[in-house]
């Protein structure tokens, strides 16, 4: 029944498409003012997606197994917590997801733009309108969340269990509303374009929308991260997988049009770049949705490989991709160019600096992304690109990065000079002190360890001298550069002191290294809901006489039939102990992976200091200096 | 005034992109891991469904290709690639094991009979565990095995290509 009235409602949401171009389109031509009827219309059409939304959600809280989608993800033991979840944790139910987003966010900015042009707001409209129909059409024609079969089967197939996990459970929506954010981005670029509305007063608009996106963007990348911490049991939080990458692209060009729309806002400058990256953030978004779902890279993220879909949204991808060149350059000029002349020093030129360095980043990502598809196409070669391609090319350029990303901020607009600029030389002596006295204690390549180090605690210093200084002036901006340093601070230290012991273990066993002693103690038995666990109990004593008791799991879930591994985690400020342990086929020792992560809650927190920057300028009243 | 190259080789590089992407498609899971080659199969001692008692050991043997699938009456995608596994019993180089799993026992021999019997021989693995050695995903799953090694696994059902497959590497 739910499924039903969910069926029905996506159909009439796309029908009211149908009113909603014809009359935008009658509006544009007749009258001065916008049409009540049309936001009218957009909210009525958010409505219909809410209620099919409720329906998904409905057959699977009820694990209505006549529905396809409830009955290939879904079971009946499962918590009803991962049963919500579970809406969005399979192909069908994400895409009605990014319809109920899309639609979501076109209702907010027709009802929150009323201050803006009428054309520039029904030409937005338009543009979200044909990515809506799009997405419409997907859905229904070859995916859709809502077929019936019969007989109705007894029980379902079940979730996949290392998605049965809370930060995962809540990573899909909040990054989706990053991803389509940016939507809105593309469609008020064009729009802004077809009525030569790129100025100040566009940018302090767009602003909050940009601010919105990347905001999720951030922490939806981050919930991502630590899914991945904790449940793949590798100990990583990024590895750089096809399916991070495509995440992590729109997040760069999202950043870097954050950066350009704060400098369009000042001084109309920066325009063209404004427009590329917001053209470029949406592109980005779809195509990874494209490579995700196409099954042309496979991960947890690749529900169903079926390549009718893959062309469909390569098609509606390319399409979208050729009308925005198309409008960028028969209706994009840049005539009024004015002040477009760059001091050296100044606030924007540093900006524009950082610029470049991101689209290095970008492009480095990107290709390191699809290079290896390119090369199987052409060549029937395939080759895997790993985290040290990203290393040796991100790494250098992080250097000089991060100090025009310290020395910006202290910068004047238009014209700046070096008066007053002395304590940043005690900030970079002190910074490569520090940094040399930490790194020579290990062995490690001395000089890059040190520079990157030593620009990181520059940065570092430079934030926080700022929040004592200028106290609430861009508090916004200084802690999300804060939070950068600390990020990047962070990952230097964890990849520089983590350890790592594996070993294989039987019960009562103790392994003994230099440091520690690990004593596998015993084992205990368990039968939860929809799976049987199995408990180690491990006792590491360390040398100082401390020791912590650690707990792994390993769960058997009923359906589907998957064993899945839990770390078990003791965290403190300063460093994560990490222990999981796998079984052996046929044999009485269980494989076990002990590893000393520092400073591991920390990438987390200046994650978080990061994405909170954003969300208190998101309120601010007027951009300050 | 702004050049014409400009636009033209934009739209070219995009052009070149699409066309990439669109052939990337048709080879697609380029990222798969080459899974479980060269594992031996499990061993494990389960009742047929004549109610015999059937070891591991005494079905394999070294110089002859089976193909292991898991299946369960239940089990919607198992109706779809029955008519595959009918096909591959008319090849006489190959014997199929049944892995009925988690079923009614019942339903099973009723399912069998509306559809046919591919299965030389059909092992109960009544409350799933025996599947669990296998490392299966869910049901249905197949494994290939030839001188007592699994060469390879389908997980998911049986599909024409995989089908096709399977019969050149048996020939």
């Amino acid at each position: 029944m739910a499924s039903l009235i969910g069926s029905y409602s996506l159909g009439f949401g796309l029908f009211f498409s149908v009113f909603i171009i014809f009359f935008s389109i009658r509006n544009l031509r007749n009258s001065e003012v916008l049409d009540k009827k049309i936001v009218s219309f957009t909210i009525i059409q958010f409505f219909f997606v809410i209620i099919s939304f409720l329906g998904l959600i409905l057959s699977f809280i009820n694990s209505d197994f006549s529905n396809e989608t409830v009955f290939n993800h879904s079971h009946t033991t499962k918590p009803l917590f991962y049963k919500i979840s579970g809406t969005w944790g399979n192909h069908e139910g994400s895409l009605l997801l990014w319809l109920l987003v899309l639609t979501l966010f076109i209702s907010i900015f027709l009802v929150k733009s009323n201050q803006q042009p009428k054309k520039y707001r029904i030409f937005t409209l338009l543009f979200q309108q044909i990515i809506i129909v799009g997405f419409f059409i997907f859905l229904i024609k070859t995916s859709s969340p809502f077929n019936y079969i019969f007989p109705t089967p007894s029980e379902g197939l079940g979730l996949n269990p290392i998605l049965q996990d809370p930060a995962l459970a809540i990573h899909p929506p909040i990054l989706y509303l990053g991803y389509v954010g940016s939507s809105i981005i593309f469609s008020s670029a064009l729009a802004a374009m077809v009525t030569s509305y790129v100025t100040k007063e566009w940018a302090k608009h767009i602003k909050r929308w940009v601010l919105a996106s990347w905001f999720f963007l951030t922490l939806g990348i981050m919930l991502g991260s630590i899914w991945a911490y904790y449940e793949l049991g590798w100990g990583g939080f990024w590895f750089w997988d096809p399916v991070e990458n495509v995440s992590l692209m729109p997040w760069f060009a999202l950043t870097t049009l954050l950066h350009c729309i704060l400098v369009l806002e000042k001084k109309k400058i920066l325009r063209s770049w404004a427009m590329i990256l917001s053209i470029a953030t949406f592109a980005l978004s779809m195509s990874g949705t494209f490579l995700v779902r196409s099954g042309i890279l496979n991960s947890v993220h690749t529900f169903a490989n079926d390549p009718e879909r893959g062309l469909f949204i390569l098609i509606f991808l390319f399409t979208l991709i050729f009308l925005s060149i198309f409008i960028f350059i028969f209706f994009y000029s840049e005539k009024d160019k004015i002040e477009n002349s760059f001091f050296w020093l100044s606030k924007e030129t540093s900006i524009l600096v950082n610029n470049w360095f991101m689209m290095y980043f970008l492009s480095v990502v990107l290709i390191g992304t699809i290079y290896p598809i390119f090369l199987e196409v052409i060549t029937a070669n395939k080759i895997s690109v790993g985290p040290p391609f990203y290393n040796k090319l991100i790494l250098p350029f992080l250097i000089p990065f991060l100090f025009v990303m310290a020395i910006g901020p202290q910068l004047n607009w238009v014209k700046s000079d070096f008066k007053d600029k002395f304590y940043m030389i005690i900030f970079l002596i002190i910074s490569f002190l520090l940094s040399a006295l930490i790194i020579k204690e290990f062995n490690i390549s001395f000089l890059i360890n040190t520079i990157l180090v030593t620009s990181a605690f520059f940065l570092f210093f430079c934030t926080l001298r700022e929040f004592f200084i200028k106290r609430f002036k861009n508090l916004s901006q200084n802690i999300a550069h804060f939070g950068f340093s600390l990020l990047i601070l962070s990952i230097l230290f964890n990849n520089i002191f983590s350890n790592e012991v594996i070993t294989n273990l039987k019960i009562g066993e103790t392994f003994k290294s230099e440091k520690f002693t690990i004593n596998f103690e015993n084992i205990e038995q368990a039968d939860e809901k929809n799976f049987k666990a199995i408990t180690g109990k491990f006792n590491v004593k360390y040398l100082d006489g401390s020791s912590d008791i650690l707990n792994p799991e390993l769960r058997i879930y009923n359906q589907p039939n998957i064993i899945t591994s839990e770390a078990d985690i003791k965290t403190n400020l300063f460093t994560d102990k990490f222990i999981t342990m796998n079984y052996i086929q046929n044999q009485e020792y269980f494989n076990v992976r002990y590893q000393v992560k520092p400073f591991m809650i920390w990438i987390w927190i200046s994650v978080i200091l990061i994405s909170f920057g954003g969300f208190l300028s998101f309120f601010k009243k007027k951009y300050e200096i | 005034m702004k050049s014409k190259v400009f636009p033209l080789v934009l739209i070219l590089f995009f052009f070149i992109i699409f066309v990439i992407f669109f052939k990337g498609l048709k080879n697609s899971n380029i990222y798969t891991p080459k899974t479980n080659l060269e594992i031996k199969v499990p061993s494990f001692e389960l009742k047929s469904f004549e109610n015999n008692n059937i070891i591991s050991e005494t079905i394999f043997k070294d110089d002859e290709y089976y193909l292991m699938n898991i299946w369960a009456s239940w089990c919607i995608p198992c109706r779809e690639e029955h008519e595959f596994l009918m096909e591959l019993k008319k090849n006489q180089k190959i014997k199929l094991i049944g892995f009925n799993y988690k079923d009614n026992f019942k339903n099973a021999k009723s399912f069998l009979k509306d559809l046919g019997n591919p299965y030389d021989i059909i092992v109960i693995d009544e409350d799933g565990t025996s599947s669990i050695d296998w490392g299966a995903y869910g049901v249905p799953e197949s494994f290939l095995i030839y001188q007592n090694n699994i060469i390879k696994r389908f997980i998911g059902p049986i599909n024409n290509d995989d089908l096709l497959g399977i019969q050149k590497i048996i020939k």
